[in-house]
């Protein structure tokens, strides 16, 4: 037996299988990059004349044919096809970045100039010059901070606990009763409602109460929260189904109340990812144009009341400014790179708020 | 402190379907009962309908009477939540709170039920608790540290502190081993001898050695056949059990002749 097996092992003709393979060099990537952003400027701007504006795409195209090619010749087609699809994967990536760094850069661009001292502490109000008489026109903005601020947290007052709620029953009581499933399905339409609509059913809501053509700070409040409400409820939902049962269960067995579980064990462990929700639909609301247009109007000076008379918000502002004229296009910029500063601000607190309450680990 | 439970003709049902038929035993106080068979026969079903935990699960229902000291625990007029504060729990894979730290997780059968307690009788029900989970000597120098970042063995331990914190009379146990290595597994059958002398212990096992070692008496549940309900087949002191069992499925199963 032994005789036999050492007979196989010596009489071995094949040599075992090898692991080395031919590899392109290390730097293969960066090399035809080179290469092709080469051949791309000389065969364009410098010799034929073509617009700079061509090279990137024809450097990108060049890329993407010459390296999976020369992969083919040496490493065979397994890496060809691995290096192709890793060099659309990343394209994909960088076209779906540059709108959004543009987006950015260019509201920074275009409103920078317009932000100064006055123009984050004054409203609108004309005032009249002591020394030459002459009406001036108002310089700030800050009665639109306040408004889009107060307006924005009237409506995340209203519908974090509505939302929340909600999320709760349909994880936590619902299940899968008829009642969830009817209340899952609206929630899903009102996600789709168009934002106009949402402002004319709230103009609608409180005709009932007031006068027609009145519009208050809290009536946008309402009109953002039907829009709010939906994203809270959604991704309360899956957060609080991302908490394992075995959880739940270990409070049970200690004999905490179904209640108690919920709001001491379920709510903080998703507490992050709630907590990010909410974030999420507070800055799909704070940009909002339309519905604030027709609930809330629009003013030139300081309305802190949410409760009484018109106010000013950003996005309201912005068009306003907008419509008025080239001359105040700066001030519809400047508004417009704050608003972009007060999204990212909250959301970037939300961040660090979600980091200290997410669950540790320890390691 | 420690209570004994009677159980006559208990059907367990998940919805429609029976998943456990017509057990009749009884626990004796003061002893570990084991409870051993095949996977999907209701072992886990049964202990959990022991502290009205098989209710949690949406559709599921039981008939049949449990009694504890006395008392029916399927009465209508019982609070499930009294029920698990008398019968502790700990679960087959290790489920400290993610947001709580040692300490935290300890109390947190105190603190969750908003019980007020002081912080030097709280430092004192945590050393004792921990203590009692043989655990306190790992962990007395990072109390403050998360629950999740403790091995499996010792988040298991914890979870054991944390059930016998709330001070119940019961403690069931859903193979509280089976994701452990021999190390932590003999550390936590140390721990239910201790236990013995002042909790009923109910534990699921799988391991027939482990049965074996711990428990004074064993029940060996089984499936007539594959979509049939469990039964209970023979509860019998474990000695008796591991020598003369009175069943010959039972001593099938034991001596790995099963199948």
């Amino acid at each position: 037996m032994s005789t036999d097996l050492s007979d196989v092992a010596t009489d071995t003709t094949f040599p075992p299988p090898s692991l080395v393979r031919a590899r392109l060099p290390r730097q293969a990537t960066l090399i035809v990059g080179v290469l092709a952003l080469a051949l791309a400027v000389l065969g364009g701007p410098l010799l034929t004349g073509a617009s700079w504006y061509s090279v990137p795409f024809v450097a990108g195209l060049l890329l993407v044919v010459l390296l999976p090619l020369w992969s083919l010749q040496v490493e065979g087609r397994r890496a060809a096809v691995d290096r192709l699809v890793t060099l659309l994967v990343t394209y994909a990536v960088t076209l779906a970045l540059v709108p959004l760094v543009w987006v950015l850069a260019y509201t920074v661009i275009q409103g920078l100039p317009a932000i100064n001292w006055a123009f984050l502490t004054k409203d609108q109000t004309t005032t009249l010059d002591p020394v030459t008489f002459k009406q001036m026109p108002g310089a700030g903005v800050l009665h639109a901070i306040v408004g889009t601020l107060l307006i924005t947290l009237g409506a995340t007052i209203i519908s974090v606990p509505i939302g929340l709620l909600t999320a709760i029953y349909l994880v936590e009581y619902g299940a899968k009763s008829r009642m969830a499933r009817i209340i899952t399905v609206l929630v899903d339409v009102m996600t789709g409602i168009p934002s106009i609509v949402a402002g004319l059913f709230a103009v609608a809501l409180f005709t009932q109460f007031g006068s027609v053509g009145t519009r208050i700070g809290f009536m946008g409040s309402v009109a953002l929260s039907l829009l709010m409400i939906p994203t809270v409820v959604r991704s309360g939902e899956e957060m609080m189904r991302l908490v394992p049962a075995d959880l739940r269960e270990a409070s049970y067995a200690l004999g905490v109340p179904k209640w108690r579980t919920i709001l001491k064990v379920v709510v903080p462990t998703a507490f992050g990812g709630i907590l990010t929700g909410v974030m999420l639909a507070v800055s799909r609301v704070i940009g909002e144009t339309a519905p604030l247009l027709v609930a809330v109007g629009t003013v030139d000076y300081m309305n802190t009341n949410l409760f009484s008379g018109r106010m000013q918000t950003l996005p309201v502002f912005i068009v306003s400014k907008y419509k008025q004229g080239a001359d105040l296009l700066e001030l519809a910029w400047g508004a417009a790179l704050i608003l972009v500063i007060l999204v990212m601000v909250l959301n970037l607190t939300a961040r660090i708020i979600g980091k200290i309450f997410a669950p540790k680990t320890g390691r | 402190m420690a209570k004994s439970i009677d159980v006559s003709d208990l059907n367990i049902y998940y919805g429609d379907f029976l998943a456990v038929e017509g057990v009749n035993m009884t626990v004796k106080a003061r002893s570990v009962t084991a409870f051993i068979g095949p996977s999907g026969c209701g072992k886990s079903t049964f202990l959990r309908s022991l502290n009205r935990m098989h209710e949690v699960i949406p559709g599921a229902r039981v008939e049949g009477k449990v009694v504890v000291d006395g008392q029916s625990l399927y009465d209508p007029s019982v609070d499930p939540v009294a029920v698990r504060r008398q019968i502790g729990m700990v679960f087959q894979r290790p489920n400290p709170f993610p947001t709580m730290s040692i300490y935290d997780n300890v109390l947190a059968g105190k603190r969750l039920n908003a019980k007020k307690v002081k912080k030097s009788e709280a430092d004192a029900l945590v050393e004792k608790s921990l203590r009692g989970a043989n655990l306190w000597s790992e962990v007395k120098d990072r109390l403050d540290k998360p629950g999740m970042g403790l091995s499996g063995g010792q988040q298991q331990r914890l979870c054991i502190a944390r059930a016998i914190a709330v001070e119940p009379e019961v403690l069931l146990m859903d193979e509280p081993c089976s994701a452990l290595d021999p190390i932590s597994t003999s550390a936590i059958e140390d721990l239910i001898h201790e236990l013995k002398s002042d909790y009923t212990i109910v534990i699921v096992t799988h391991n027939m050695q482990q049965a074996a070692r711990v428990s004074d008496d064993t029940g060996f549940f089984n499936l007539k056949a594959t979509g049939e309900p469990g039964h209970l087949v023979e509860f019998n002191p474990t000695k008796k059990m591991f020598t003369a069992p009175d069943n010959d499925a039972t001593e099938a199963y034991i001596s790995g002749r099963f199948g």
